[in-house]
């Protein structure tokens, strides 16, 4: 069973996808923070496995994976706390990654382990899809684990179609030219999102980077099935009052505008 | 030998494979960054003009060919015979300016109006901002603000040449935060930007194409050898190693001839068996990292570990495609050289030849001391650059 397909297959909208660094603000607040989320109803949850050379990132991302691998997080860790709660988590999770730990942990041992801890999808910008089709589409059939492409908007009307036939999830839609943290007005890029709706009419996609509060977070989802927040809760997780199950709980109020 | 046209074997493949290393391991924001600079590389390189450009700018602008220097008092000392292939004489003072010559170039062909480089020493961030300041670019160096601080002398020239130094702060803030910090300004630029990668590392095209700027060192090590010795070719071959410009550029008209041993010295630091070293080579394993998969220091976990050299040139903790791949089929050697082995080398090349050479380039300098040459052998030192920059190193030693 894959949570995020079947959660994809009610054709939700106005889909909350949260991504969150594993292993911050504190080393065990990882179990704490999918908790409240899935408490507060954000739809699916991007865990991002901390790496030291973030290149897509702005600051805010950065600084919190060097805080997550001071705290000692890596994989092993990750997996075991997951499969703690590994009962109580009915909502879709996925994994954010660069490239690298994945590889030097094994592709293969890494997306069984994933499996193993109800992972429905990987995100791993750096992982061409050449690559991926060659060498690794295998591994993630065998564990049911959904590919999940970038798409930008210099992205070709070719290789939407392609990349959009290899996802068995959603479309990660890049909003602009930018690395995470930056300012986005999703406005700005109507054609290119109703260019993808045309191209790829059954693909759910979701709008990220730079969706920063409630505003943006409204437009994509005019624009999309939904949207990716990132930086905006590393964000509320190091300013808002509170343990993070408050913190959580505010920022996804905030974010929803409700 | 080689036949002219004949690909060689160490050629990358069309995905910029050299073996098991290589590729562009990218996000999709560059993605087309990436396909137009490789459509525009492919163009440029079959052009007579470019070529013609590029050729009379290395001549009467950088001052190529560059001399292959009998070192004779070296030769005495080490029993053998020694040229030193002197990169430190062309303009702004190593092989840097070959280039960042051709990529300016490619990028005005481009149409690209923003120049952005990283620098660690600032070797590359100078001959970046130097052919910038040439061609009236903008020209923005990345650079790690530790590499700031004790590169001083080298900020100023880049500033004096109109180019605007970004000091970079995440990370360890050196070489490699400055290079995150380049491709993040090449993601969120991608119309007017061109990015000069300083060194054979990066995505494809990247290493190939730096590659093929350099491999002018030994185009003419071939012809001035020839005339030197009757013989256009040498027993040995030796550079040092951080990214591997310079070495590239060196071995890659002789990686076909099974007759040149190639050897290249890393920055052993303290020693490639303690924390502090950039022996790449030696302690490293297969990883993904600039775009690139390569021979990386990283641990168990695949988080890339510091580097550390006392020649900042050398500090990086990878090593790019082609010599991951010439280490690992063991066509050429890679030693790594400790900081008080590279100073004593360059004391004495100073000393017995009147050469103050590059902290890097005294690595190479060194494995005179460690690999034995019999009397008629030849051997060629890449002597990537000159050691101004390192005065104040030298000094306190």
């Amino acid at each position: 069973m894959n949570r995020l397909k079947d959660f994809l297959g009610k054709k939700p909208s106005d889909i909350l996808s949260v991504y969150f660094t594993a292993g911050f603000p504190s080393l065990n607040d990882t179990t704490e923070i999918i908790k409240s989320l899935q408490n507060e109803n954000a739809d699916i949850i991007e865990i991002g496995i901390p790496f030291s050379d973030p290149m897509a990132d702005g600051p805010v991302i950065q600084e919190s994976n060097e805080r997550a691998i001071k705290n000692g997080m890596n994989l092993d860790m990750l997996f075991d706390q997951l499969s703690k709660i590994r009962d109580d988590i009915t909502i879709p999770l996925v994994i954010m990654s660069y490239f690298n730990p994945v590889f030097k942990y094994g592709v293969d041992h890494f997306c069984r382990k994933c499996n193993n801890s109800g992972i429905s999808g990987l995100i791993i910008p750096d992982l061409p899809f050449e690559e991926y089709s060659e060498k690794y589409l295998r591994m993630y059939k065998e564990n049911d684990l959904c590919y999940i492409p970038l798409i930008t908007d210099k992205t070709n009307d070719e290789r939407i179609k392609m990349l959009s036939d290899a996802a068995d999830g959603f479309l990660y839609i890049v909003s602009s030219s930018i690395i995470t943290g930056g300012k986005t007005d999703v406005g700005v890029n109507r054609e290119y999102y109703s260019h993808i709706r045309e191209l790829v009419p059954q693909k759910p996609f979701l709008i990220g980077f730079g969706i920063q509060d409630s505003t943006a977070f409204s437009n994509a989802c005019r624009n999309a099935d939904g949207a990716i927040v990132g930086t905006a809760f590393i964000r509320a997780l190091t300013q808002n009052e509170g343990d993070v199950c408050k913190k959580t709980k505010k920022f996804v109020k905030d974010i929803r505008g409700k | 030998m080689k036949q002219e046209n004949k690909k060689n074997k160490y050629e990358p493949d069309a995905r910029g494979f050299y073996g098991d290393f290589g590729g562009a391991f990218i996000p999709e924001m560059l993605q087309h960054n990436i396909d137009e600079l490789l459509n525009s590389y492919r163009l440029i390189i079959n052009d007579t003009s470019f070529r013609e450009e590029y050729e009379l700018l290395l001549s009467d602008y950088a001052g190529r060919p560059s001399p292959l220097y009998y070192a004779k008092r070296l030769s005495e000392r080490y029993g053998t015979c020694i040229y030193l292939k002197r990169e430190d004489l062309n303009h702004t003072g190593s092989h840097k300016i070959n280039n960042a010559l051709g990529q300016v170039l490619l990028a005005e062909r481009m149409g690209k109006k923003r120049i952005i480089a990283e620098t660690g020493a600032g070797q590359h961030g100078v001959a970046t901002a130097t052919v910038c300041a040439l061609r009236g670019l903008e020209c923005i160096v990345y650079m790690g603000a530790c590499d700031v601080a004790r590169q001083a002398p080298n900020v100023a020239r880049m500033e004096m040449l109109g180019a605007k130094v970004v000091p970079v702060n995440s990370g360890n803030k050196t070489l490699k935060d400055a290079t995150n910090e380049a491709i993040r300004d090449w993601i969120a630029h991608p119309a007017d930007t061109y990015y000069v990668i300083g060194s054979v590392v990066g995505p494809h095209p990247y290493p190939e194409m730096v590659a093929m700027f350099q491999s002018v060192i030994s185009e003419e090590i071939k012809a001035q050898l020839l005339q030197k010795t009757g013989r256009d070719y040498p027993d040995a071959v030796i550079a040092c190693v951080g990214g591997g410009s310079n070495a590239a550029g060196a071995f890659v008209n002789y990686i076909d001839n099974d007759k040149v041993r190639l050897y290249g010295a890393e920055g052993g630091g303290k020693g490639a068996d303690t924390s502090l070293t950039a022996a790449t080579m030696a302690v490293g394993t297969t990883g993904i990292l600039h775009g690139s998969m390569i021979l990386l220091m990283q641990d168990k976990y695949g988080q890339i570990t510091e580097p550390y050299s006392i020649s900042a040139g050398l500090d990086y903790p990878g090593v790019g495609p082609l010599h991951s791949h010439l280490h690992r089929t063991g066509r050429a050697e890679y030693m790594p050289v400790n900081d008080d082995e590279a100073l004593a080398a360059a004391l004495l090349t100073t000393r017995l030849e009147g050469i103050i050479p590059a902290l890097e380039s005294a690595h190479a300098l060194a494995l005179l001391e460690r690999i034995r040459f019999n009397p008629d052998e030849i051997v060629v030192v890449n002597l990537s650059g000159r050691g101004d920059k390192d005065m104040e190193t030298y000094l306190q030693k």
